[in-house]
């Protein structure tokens, strides 16, 4: 196990290094660069700046420079957010985005698997049906619609219930307060949740079906037993699968969630970035996704050789 | 005294999407305590629908209707706890296929223990105690280090003792065994069959049997019900069932097991051989666990020579494991040899530059015939494939023709040209294995368990096909089977495999009136004849435990003790009469 997981460690970094070359030369490839203006800078002022971040070297010789900070971790300044490293913008965004982003998957984890165990035990009835139909709605409908629809029945109409005031703030961080988190968390979730509670059901129905559920039934064990005992775990194999990816892209921030609620989240750097060709800040979010993947997926695989001790990992 | 499990004009329907399927139809039967009751018929009969149905394990789709009485008390539409309750505590089941009957994640002893602290209240320690004893009793070596494996870290002889041990150790009244020993090796069989016996004489415990083969239930059953469509179609004494069958189905199903002096006569070698196989070797890589694991190889054929003329059946059989398959796919170049020499027609296929050209002369046909097809090819395409691709300046028509001509052949009708796997039959299925091999002519045929995975009544066919087109064609055969009576119906000579090597060769009659290698002997006496009387008074030369493990280089010596101080010594080829060889044993 330890030699398996050093192995995929040593394998990483290859795959990083590729990803940071490509990252690297077509961020330069794009035209313009990060001092380009409305209003142009004067020349020589314009060359000071260039020659202060190394960018009059040629390319390659840029990219060695590049190259060898990253080695020491040090990800540079970002050219358009001034005062700022590319470091303390990833350390103030990524938890955040982080916190918002696994509350949400755990959230969706838990209804969307309670729901898919529901719709798949009772498969072809009318709990089944209910629960698909609005998971499919969970899937089309896109968050820049159901964010602004909460935002403003619980935000700007405001909800009484029972002479409780129900309304919720929506916008900023506040600190990172709970009642801040739940608009962004459930208008995060809801599409999650929609696919866990998919995914579950159809590896569910699956599973139900196999001969080992039948042992068990010929055992006489009841049916929360057999689901929680003798399925879920078979049954979970293709939601882990998913959930690496998922959870590393969720983790990186949502763009549009964070925009609308106004949260400090890692995401709008990303546009930011290449938008303002702050070459620094695109390649160190990169190395910020890329990292998460390749890690969330050796993660997915550890939880798969778990779930199901036939799998061996070499 | 009321019957243990009374049930009575028992009706099973399943509604499926083009209509309405009439699974058991007006099944009645009783089984009292203690008592063993055999239920035959062949897959679809509803045979195992009758009893899933009766303790409430219908799939969704499915409604049963009639009676089923426990001890008098009516159990069909009982409330699910009450089912529950009986399920796994008075009544148990064992099914076919225990590796998917089995829990994968889950430890062998926490699914042995499950039902027991369920149903008896006791603690998990008290369980495991049980468990092991359990484990002991149905004979399985190394029980406290077994209680702690996976499902897939046993052999399929192991887990199927498992899965009787999880049936048993409730102490049940009636244990269901569905056909608890198809997919297992012969010699296996007669351990599992040993065992279930002992169940029932020594705890009385009442069994039902359902197996679609006669031999099984021959020497345990005290009455036999057979089944056909859905119906019972005669039901009596073993004995009266066996020795004087009134319906002409009974007496199908009986036919259909190959009688003991059924042999083909010796072929005449004439000429040179049309194959020879010199001193074959295959192995694999198997790498051990661990951080410092060092690769093994694992010899799956270990230095096997063989001939065969044209016109003659060469009859492989060996234990799963033996590398019976492997010798096949070496012979035919489907897989990579190690060492040795295949020579085909005298010259050495190591110097044919393409061996493609030559797959016209010799096919092969594999086991489970569904499987080997391509699911969204319509057949007459899958039966035409090999001629197109060997033969590819014939024009379309020719190849149509050709097609629909040995689709005739095989007795299958032309019309089904577009039809697809899954709306055939397993028979029928390999029916279109058997046109795809024979459409481009060969001089050879491999049947690599060609029929293992059939009915017994379909077995019978597709054999019968065989030997036809041998007849007419002047086809070599080799016949790979784990069953030794079907192999001795078709051969003219006999090669029997334990671990990669050859241990017995010799002409067919000789091989089954005068075996001489103690594996030999112990195969044949665990094979099964629908002969109650014998089989219960048969005394078996049972083999111990699993076969040893391929990777052991002393695994080799089982029967040469006396060598076992050299362990790459290989047992030497004797020949003890004219073409009968036999390896060294003690």
């Amino acid at each position: 196990m330890m030699r398996y997981a050093l192995r995929r460690f040593l394998g990483a970094i290859p795959t990083l290094f590729v990803i940071i070359t490509l990252a690297f030369f077509m961020m330069r490839a794009a035209p313009g660069g990060p001092f380009d203006s409305e209003r142009r800078l004067p020349p020589e002022v314009e060359r000071n700046v260039k020659a202060a971040y190394n960018l009059d070297k040629p390319l390659a010789q840029q990219y060695l420079i590049y190259l060898g900070k990253l080695a020491q971790g040090d990800l540079g300044p970002s050219y358009k957010n001034k005062d700022f490293t590319v470091t303390q913008l990833i350390g103030t965004g990524l938890p955040v985005s982080a916190r918002l982003g696994l509350t949400a998957m755990a959230l969706a984890l838990l209804l969307g698997s309670f729901l898919g165990i529901c719709a798949a035990l009772r498969q072809n009835k009318w709990q089944d049906y209910s629960v698909m139909s609005v998971a499919m709605l969970g899937i089309t409908i896109p968050t820049f619609v159901t964010a602004p629809i909460l935002t403003l029945v619980f935000g700007i109409y405001g909800i009484t219930l029972f002479g409780h005031d129900l309304s919720l703030p929506v916008g900023g961080w506040n600190g990172g307060a709970w009642r801040n988190m739940i608009l962004p968390v459930i208008v995060l979730a809801l599409p999650q949740t929609a696919i866990v509670a998919r995914m579950m059901r159809g590896s569910m129905v699956e599973v139900l079906r196999a001969n080992y559920i039948r042992t068990a039934r010929a055992k006489g064990l009841a049916v929360g037993r057999i689901v929680l005992s003798h399925a879920l775990r078979a049954a979970a194999l293709p939601l882990v699968s998913y959930l690496g990816p998922a959870l590393a892209a969720i983790l990186t921030g949502s763009l549009v969630v964070e925009q609308i609620f106004g949260l400090p989240g890692i995401g709008r750097y990303f546009v930011q970035g290449a938008l303002n060709r702050d070459y620094t800040l695109v390649l160190g979010v990169v190395i910020c996704y890329a990292s998460l993947i390749i890690a969330l997926n050796f993660l997915a695989d550890m939880m798969v050789a778990w779930l199901d001790p036939r799998v061996r990992l070499t | 005294m009321s019957a243990l499990l009374e049930i009575t004009d028992f009706n099973v329907h399943f509604a499926l999407a083009d209509g309405d399927v009439h699974a058991v139809k007006n099944a009645s039967l009783t089984i009292q305590e203690g008592e063993c009751l055999g239920v035959v018929g062949e897959s679809g009969s509803g045979k195992s629908q009758l009893f899933l149905a009766a303790f409430g394990l219908l799939a969704a789709n499915g409604r049963a209707t009639g009676s089923v009485k426990y001890r008098g008390e009516e159990i069909l539409g009982a409330s699910p706890e009450r089912l529950n309750t009986l399920r796994g505590s008075g009544v148990t089941m064992i099914f076919q296929d225990p590796l998917t009957s089995l829990t994968p994640h889950l430890k062998v002893g926490a699914q042995i223990t499950e039902a027991l602290m369920l149903h008896r209240k006791i603690s998990r320690a008290e369980a495991q105690v049980r468990a092991r004893d359990m484990l002991d009793y149905v004979r399985i070596p190394e029980s406290a280090r077994r209680l702690r494996q996976y499902p897939h870290e046993l052999s399929g002889g192991m887990r199927q003792r498992v899965m009787i041990a999880m049936a048993t150790i409730t102490g049940p009244d009636l244990i269901i065994a569905d056909e608890p020993t198809t997919a297992l090796d012969v010699t296996v069989q007669a351990q599992i069959l040993e065992i279930l016996r002992a169940l029932k004489n020594e705890k009385q415990t009442a069994i039902a049997m359902v197996s679609h083969d006669m031999g099984v239930i021959a020497g345990l059953a005290d009455r036999v019900q057979v089944m056909r469509h859905g119906e019972i179609v005669e039901s009596g004494n073993a004995d009266e069932i066996f020795y004087a069958p009134k319906h002409d189905y009974t007496r199908l199903l009986l036919a259909a097991i190959p009688k003991a002096d059924e042999t083909p006569p010796p072929a005449t070698a004439i000429g040179a051989p049309l194959l020879a196989v010199e001193e074959l070797k295959v192995s694999f890589p198997v790498k051990d666990k661990g951080l410092f694991g060092k690769t093994r190889q694992l010899r799956a054929v270990d230095g096997i020579s063989f001939s065969l003329h044209q016109g003659e059946t060469l009859g492989v059989v060996g234990e799963s494991g033996c590398g019976k398959s492997t010798l096949a796919r070496a012979v035919l170049q489907l897989l990579p040899k190690s060492q040795g020499r295949v020579v085909w027609l005298g010259r050495d296929l190591d110097a044919h530059a393409d061996i493609r050209k030559l797959r016209e002369e010799f096919q092969i046909v594999f086991q489970d015939p569904l499987a080997s097809l391509d699911p969204r090819m319509p057949i007459g395409l899958s039966i035409a494939e090999p001629l197109k691709a060997l033969e590819p300046h014939l024009p379309r028509e020719t190849v149509r023709g050709r097609a629909r001509a040995i689709m005739q052949r095989v007795g299958l009708d032309p019309a089904w040209i577009n039809r697809y796997p899954h709306e055939l039959s397993g028979g029928q299925n390999q029916r279109v294995g058997l046109a795809r091999a024979m459409i481009v002519g060969p001089k050879m045929l491999v049947c690599d368990e060609a029929v293992s995975a059939l009915d017994v009544s379909i077995q019978a066919q597709i054999v019968e096909l065989i030997r036809d087109l041998q007849k007419e064609t002047g086809l070599a055969l080799i016949f790979i089977s784990h069953d030794l009576s079907v192999v001795r119906r078709l051969s003219h000579r006999v090669m029997v495999l334990y671990l990669g090597r050859v241990v017995e060769l010799a002409p067919s009659a000789m091989l089954y009136t005068n075996p001489r290698h103690p594996y030999t002997r112990a195969l044949l006496s665990a094979v099964l004849s629908p002969d109650p009387r014998a089989e219960r008074a048969k005394k078996r030369e049972l083999l111990t435990g699993d076969l040893p493990s391929p990777l052991d280089p002393r695994a080799q010596l089982t029967f040469l003790k006396s060598r076992l101080g050299e362990p790459d010594y290989r047992p030497k080829l004797e020949q003890v009469a004219t073409g009968h060889w036999v390896a060294e044993h003690d």
